[in-house]
């Protein structure tokens, strides 16, 4: 789950690590309160979930209240990448001497946490990222020991970073990892983290994914999740257990498993069909989760076919075919089905589905081609 | 021969007298898996299956009684961790979780302990082992492979079943199935996987079946070209994945570009394995 700036900074000057005076606001008026308050010159930032807000003008500086206003309603009204803009951070405005990059994500591949810094940071920590991968220190944490003062002070050393500031980014490190720790994250990030020209240190801006197994234990941070940032079609799926992602293809896929999914849409590829949707319904499937899976599929008026391919193991067939049969009921739609049954009950499954007029495939290559064909028939 | 799990598995249930664990025990034991207890805090000294299976309230406990030399976990995600840390601690040297939805730091910490005290992990997010004949750890469905020559290995469930089905419909037999399961952070990779079946001397070939996300395919697939004498023959599933959406599985991710499926296509196509297009084909590739 990904947060806004506003709420990771939040988060973040709950560890300890100072963040700009300022708040989000939802109207233009409220922008102008907000930055009369701070003493008219301030950053107002777009909140919304997607990177680039800056180059697609996202972000914008006024010198008075009276701009922030006619910014806030600029910012406002417009849609980065797709996204609408709901809400900006109107932050007092900071004198930035140098940007700093800092940032603690899991390495897989290590399978350890790994804290990031570089002395080049702001916008263009992606093109030091690509030509000098060597400007960035990286430091792998024990996760049963977790952080130590002397990694942090290996990571000050390694950006160049002035004597006097150690001891304070050695603060704003062990308040990262805190929050990384307690929060579940699987990424927070201060990019950039300024030296002001008051000589001290600042997280500019902020960044929190947070890992959406563990929010069983964060309810506060589940409740921060914005669903209006998320197609609706997939905030409904989640409702009920659903692992739902739209694609722009017409044809419809209902899979038991993440592979055996992600299998099933690319064979749909393979034979020149286009797949609608990635869609498991997980294991164990029951009717009521079925029905709902087809609605959610037909919501979507590219669908001209839909491809069920259910291997049976803990997921029972008769109870999925029950499932179609529910949702048919309700929808009554005339769009081809084809479907595949395999596995625990898949007899059961098959006369169930006998009289509802669906198409049946033996293989997964013959469901997967008479999706095709009836595509383009 | 097998690999990790055989006639003389004595294995103990964690999560006994859950749903599933209770469904998937009384199927593991119709298979003819020894299973010598189960644990579910609590409920020490119950019987279940027919009064067949004693359970215990420790991993300690059960492995005192019994000789437990395996143990698989049904336990729910929130005490997953807890699970596989007692499982340890209790000197088990062969843990296999079924869990899924595991948070990934709890995970990190668990590799992390496991590693320290020597002891071997399979998944978690997993369906578990299977050698077919002889011994199931975990929910692969029972009749869907024979004893045979072939090892396999898959970060998958489902996708799994439906190649050993399609093995099966070719009367290709498996020695053993390995499911190293969906998650970022787990515990047995492709790697390990890949030695135990060239060390085996009834595997012949080799079956690994891939998903987006992260490099472990990549790895392997160097591991193949200077390790390997056996055939392997894999797939990738995701070709279709968009980059930055989490495809059901936790680690099936295209992230900054890196982990699509076309690269681990060309490292495996590389190191001179077969990939097949589609799960059916696998067994003509490996005639």
């Amino acid at each position: 789950m990904k947060l806004h700036e506003y709420q990771s900074k939040q988060i973040f000057a709950r560890y300890g690590i100072p963040i700009p005076k300022g708040r989000v606001a939802a109207t233009a008026t409220e922008a102008r309160q907000i930055a009369e308050e701070l003493g008219g010159r301030v950053v107002i930032k777009s909140q919304v979930l997607v990177g680039g807000r800056g180059k697609a003008g996202g972000v914008r500086v006024a010198r008075s209240a009276k701009e922030a206003e006619e910014l806030a309603t600029q910012i406002l009204g417009m849609e980065i990448k797709g996204l609408p803009v709901r809400k900006v951070l109107v932050d007092e405005a900071a004198n930035i001497d140098h940007e700093i990059y800092l940032g603690i994500t899991n390495d897989r591949s290590a399978r350890r946490p790994v804290i990031m810094s570089s002395a080049a940071g702001g916008v263009e920590i992606e093109e030091v990222a690509r030509t000098n991968p060597e400007k960035i220190i990286k430091i792998h944490v024990d996760p049963l020991l977790g952080l130590r003062d002397y990694q942090a002070r290996d990571i000050a050393v390694g950006i160049d970073l002035p004597k006097e500031y150690w001891k304070q980014f050695a603060e704003i490190c062990r308040g990262l990892w805190r929050a990384y720790v307690e929060s579940d994250a699987t990424l927070v990030e201060i990019n950039p983290l300024v030296i002001l020209k008051e000589k001290r240190l600042l997280a500019l801006d902020g960044k929190m994914l947070v890992d959406d197994n563990a929010l069983f234990r964060h309810t506060d941070l589940a409740e921060m999740r914005d669903v209006d940032e998320e197609a609706a079609i997939e905030t409904e799926a989640r409702k009920y257990g659903l692992s739902f992602i739209k694609l722009d293809g017409q044809i419809g896929c209902m899979v038991n498993g993440a592979g055996l999914a992600m299998a099933t849409m690319d064979i749909v590829k393979l034979f020149n069909g286009e797949p609608a949707n990635f869609l498991d319904i997980g294991g164990g499937a029951s009717a009521d989760k079925v029905a709902a899976a087809l609605r959610i599929i037909l919501s979507d008026k590219n669908v001209k076919a839909i491809l069920f391919n259910i291997f049976g193991g803990i997921t029972r067939c008769d109870e999925v075919a029950r499932g179609i049969l529910t949702a048919l009921q309700e929808f009554r739609t005339t769009i081809p089905m084809i479907v595949r049954l395999v596995g625990t009950n898949a007899e059961e499954g098959r006369k169930l589905l006998a009289d509802a007029k669906m198409m049946t495939a033996e293989t997964l290559v013959d469901a997967a081609q008479k999706a095709v064909a009836v595509i383009k028939a | 021969m097998s690999i990790f799990i055989n006639r003389d598995t004595r294995l103990l249930v964690q999560g006994i007298t859950g749903n599933e664990g209770l469904f998937h025990a009384q199927q593991m034991l119709a298979y003819g898996t020894k299973i010598v207890a189960g644990v579910t805090p609590g409920k020490g000294g119950d019987w279940v299956l027919g009064d067949k299976v004693p359970v215990f309230d420790s991993c300690r406990a059960a492995v005192d009684a019994t000789g437990a030399n395996v143990t698989v976990i049904f336990v729910p995600s929130r005490g997953a961790p807890d699970a596989m840390f007692e499982a340890a601690d209790a000197g088990i040297p062969l843990i296999v979780c079924i869990t899924e939805g595991v948070p990934v730091q709890d995970m990190m910490r668990v590799r992390e302990y496991l590693d320290q005290k020597q002891v071997r992990l399979v998944g978690p997010n997993c369906p578990g082992l299977l050698t077919p004949g002889e011994c199931k750890v975990g929910i692969i469905p029972n009749d869907i492979a024979i004893p045979g020559k072939v090892g396999v290995v898959s970060r998958s469930g489902t996708l799994t079943y439906e190649v050993l089905f399609a093995l099966k419909q070719k009367k290709m037999g498996v020695t053993t199935c390995v499911g190293i399961g969906g998650d970022p952070i787990n515990g047995t990779n492709f790697i390990d996987c890949l030695d135990l079946f060239e060390a085996d001397p009834r595997t012949e070939m080799v079956v690994m079946i891939g998903e987006i996300g992260g490099t472990d395919e990549e790895k392997a697939a160097q591991f193949i070209a200077a390790n390997m004498t056996k055939p392997v023959v894999a797939f990738i599933a995701g070709q279709t994945a968009p980059p930055g959406k989490r495809m059901g599985h936790a680690g099936a991710i295209i992230e900054g570009g890196a982990g699509t499926a076309a690269e681990k296509v060309k490292a495996l196509e590389a190191a001179g394995v077969k990939v097949a297009r589609y799960p059916e084909e696998i067994p003509s590739l490996l005639e």
